[in-house]
């Protein structure tokens, strides 16, 4: 039954990651629609990222002195201006180490 | 000209510091599933067959607290629905490709393997075999998720829970978006899918990772139009 139930996940995942990129032609999306798929990076990836500062285990909101809250802003400030991935995370989880273990 | 195999190490290098937390992640999934009672073979499956961190976690974890297999599933279809997004995008700088390459790439196609190679794409949309930055990004990630999976299935929780290592994921998905906090659109449209997602992050099905970027879609077409 396991065994159905991954397969049958995995072919749904398959399907969302092959549907759009085989079934759609050039054509399909007009400049305007276009214009706002510019924006998937930006819609996406802040829904993954404020659940997982602001929340937490159990889905409840944190408290201000949230040390997940000064990692996330330590790593927006670095990598605002070093434009540097690895800085950015490693920033991210040095202030927040500093703040769960210094303290 | 850069040749095939060139295009493919920079999708390799331009993807390598997200592994920083893609394989910690996979450690502690591989280690999540063992604790929950999955055996070794089983758990492993998931991320050959599903291939998609947070589903595989939500999946087993539905499954060992005795949901029924119809929620677990829904459950992965909802959270993975997030791909069609990327295709749409991608589907563009993919058009000229056969079939086959186009069934094989889409396998890889996840997280921070779009979000590279999405910026370098745009940049090289003109350039031959551009699309050999995909596979880079995807097949490195793919393998390194594999592995860490593997090492976590037998090494178990070896990266202590005190460390916090989760909280890498929201760091990384911030070093992929960090350049468009410059623009103040941008900015405003992360804005409310971020609180969109807090919003309705206990909807069932974890259905926010889908209703929150489409609201932030909803506020991108009200700028555009505002700015016309």
């Amino acid at each position: 039954m396991t065994w159905t139930s991954i397969f049958i996940a995995g072919f749904i995942t398959y399907l969302t990651r092959m549907a759009m990129i085989t079934l759609i032609d050039k054509d399909f999306f007009n400049e305007n629609f276009r214009k706002i798929l510019n924006y998937v990076p930006s819609v996406v990836f802040p829904s993954i990222i404020f659940p997982g500062i602001f929340l937490d285990d159990y889905g409840t909101l944190v408290t201000i002195t949230d040390p997940k809250i000064y990692g996330a802003l330590t790593a927006v400030f670095v990598g605002f201006f070093s434009r540097n991935v690895i800085l950015t995370i490693a920033s991210g989880l040095a202030s927040y180490w500093f703040l769960i273990f210094v303290f | 000209m850069l040749s095939k195999f060139q295009i493919f190490k920079i999708g390799f290098f331009d993807v390598a510091p997200h592994l920083l937390s893609v394989i910690p992640f996979g450690i502690i999934f591989g280690a999540i599933g063992i604790e929950l009672g999955f055996d070794p073979i089983m758990t492993y499956a998931t991320s050959l067959i599903i291939f998609g961190g947070a589903s595989q976690i939500v999946f087993l974890q539905l499954l060992s607290g005795g949901a029924s297999s119809l929620i677990a599933i829904t459950s992965v279809g909802v959270i993975n629905s997030r791909h069609l997004l990327y295709g749409a995008v991608l589907s563009r700088y993919l058009d000229k490709l056969s079939l086959i390459k186009k069934l094989f790439i889409s396998y890889f196609i996840v997280d921070q393997g779009f979000a590279v190679s999405n910026v370098y794409l745009k940049k090289n949309s003109e350039q031959s075999f551009n699309y050999y930055h995909l596979m880079g990004s995807g097949i490195i990630l793919w393998f390194c998720w594999q592995i860490a999976t593997i090492i976590g299935i037998f090494l178990g929780s070896i990266v202590p829970e005190e460390l916090g290592l989760k909280f890498a994921i929201p760091l990384t998905f911030i070093a992929i978006i960090i350049n468009e906090l410059r623009k103040l659109d941008h900015l405003i449209v992360m804005i409310v899918s971020g609180l969109a997602a807090i919003f309705f992050y206990n909807a069932p099905f974890k259905s926010y990772i889908l209703i929150s970027p489409i609201i932030g879609l909803l506020a991108a077409f009200l700028i555009l139009k505002f700015k016309k």
